[in-house]
């Protein structure tokens, strides 16, 4: 596994379009983040956030434009960026037959990553007395943390959050903050549909409509007006 | 390669150990195939040609169930992202799933063999030709396993995939069927004569051809 490259920023995206057969998700998108920034993306459903984060996660490919994570160019070296992203989307990519645990072990043994973080880890979000219970068996917000462990689990430089928050209580939120919240260190790219919880944790914003983006800004010249206007029908 | 191929066999086993989904139904799959025949043919007996073919259309078609099955639980649950996501050599999931098929074929017939014996087979099988089948079983499954691994991964992509399965999959397995049937007719003949070493060499060259293609496209057909 490569390491990412020093000094480079951690995101680089340039006039990136992404299609879906006639539809295009994403058009002539451009965004820069340095490591250690978080980059909060805002805009209606269907607005291209999540197309945004798949790519950046080496899911999908762009149509055109180029796509660089931690100094990697997605197209050629797509392949070195793999084991330094941590992805939490809508789904928790957890097997629904398999505990927390073994969940938690399978993905460990794919990363290479020492089972005792496991444990670490289920202690961290307070699973630890669920940790062998069925994934089905578990409540949304109770999977949601088990998904935060499976996101955080091999330590990785970039954390993509599709709306991280959504199933979680007050309480559990707290819980995974220090493992994907801005006490992380990580460079972290978020979706978000709260203007002012959004802007509270982004140091860059950026607002997509209809895949493109009409709004780039540092977080503190961003108001929240200016990202219920993304919503606007 | 090694630690990814291990990940993947242990989740493998440890699903369907939890909910038994696969190896049940093409178990029982092969047994009421059986039955079918036997009414449909009006035969209480078969051997030779005839036991051959009906042993290796049961196989093939139960294999269609574990084919069909092969990665819906990974596109479902998220397991292929998370797979994708991994530092890991992508073609260590084609060897995961090829060899989670070869093992759902020979568990399948440890039941599916006997089975076939005692409702159909007329003549008994010596010791020697037992050992000779099982030969052919392993590299008739072997060439299941593969390109069934490889349509499985394509199938799964689509909306259509239960179609797609066996109408992709069945023509590419009608040489596994020529080779398996004219390789075990004779065993399984009245007066069993040798296994003909030519088909089984047909078997060994259709593993070896289609795992190389295998082994070459499947980073196609799991990269978007």
């Amino acid at each position: 596994m490569a390491e990412p490259v020093a000094g480079a920023p951690a995101i680089d995206l340039r006039n990136v379009t992404r299609r879906y057969g006639e539809r295009t998700a994403l058009f002539d998108v451009t965004v820069a983040l340095d490591p250690g920034r978080t980059l909060v993306v805002f805009g209606p459903n269907g607005a291209g956030k999540s197309t945004l984060l798949r790519i950046l996660a080496t899911l999908l490919r762009t149509h055109e434009g180029t796509a660089s994570v931690l100094g990697h160019d997605l197209k050629r070296d797509g392949w070195k960026v793999r084991g330094h992203v941590g992805l939490l989307g809508h789904d928790p990519l957890l097997y629904r037959d398999l505990t927390i645990r073994e969940n938690l072990r399978f993905h460990a043994r794919l990363h290479d990553v020492p089972l005792a973080r496991i444990e670490e880890l289920l202690d961290a979000v307070g699973l630890r007395a669920r940790a062998n219970d069925q994934v089905h068996t578990l409540s949304r917000g109770l999977v949601q943390r088990a998904a935060v462990c499976r996101a955080v689990l091999h330590d990785p430089a970039l954390l993509l959050l599709d709306e991280p928050k959504a199933n979680l209580d007050p309480a559990a939120a707290a819980i995974v903050d220090p493992l994907i919240g801005a006490a992380s260190g990580r460079t972290r790219v978020i979706t978000s549909h709260d203007p002012a919880g959004g802007l509270a944790e982004a140091d860059l914003a950026l607002g997509l409509r209809a895949g493109r983006a009409d709004l780039l800004a540092p977080a503190a010249d961003v108001t929240t007006a200016m990202i219920g206007e993304l919503y606007a029908v | 390669m090694r630690r990814a191929v291990s990940a993947l066999l242990r989740k493998e086993a440890s699903l369907e150990l939890r909910t038994p989904q696969v190896i049940p139904a093409m178990a029982l799959f092969s047994l009421v195939t059986y039955v079918v025949f036997h009414f449909g043919l009006r035969r209480n007996e078969l051997e030779g040609d005839l036991a051959a073919g009906v042993l290796w259309a049961t196989i093939l078609f139960a294999a269609m169930l574990g084919v069909g099955r092969l990665f819906v639980t990974d596109r479902e649950e998220g397991g292929f992202d998370a797979f994708l996501l991994a530092p890991v050599d992508r073609t260590s999931l084609f060897v995961a799933k090829a060899l989670s098929m070869l093992a759902f074929l020979a568990l399948v017939q440890v039941v599916a063999i006997p089975a076939f014996f005692v409702l159909l087979l007329g003549p008994g099988l010596s010791a020697a030709h037992t050992l000779d089948l099982i030969l052919v079983l392993a590299l008739a499954d072997l060439g299941i396993a593969i390109v069934g691994t490889l349509v499985g991964a394509l199938a799964v992509q689509t909306r259509a995939r239960d179609l797609i399965t066996p109408l992709l999959a069945l023509p590419l397995l009608v040489p596994v069927i020529i080779g398996a049937a004219r390789a075990s007719s004779p065993l399984l003949a009245e007066h069993a004569t040798a296994l003909p070493a030519k088909w089984l060499a047909v078997l060994g060259l259709y593993d070896l051809v289609f795992g190389l293609l295998a082994y070459g496209l499947f980073d196609f057909l799991v990269e978007d």
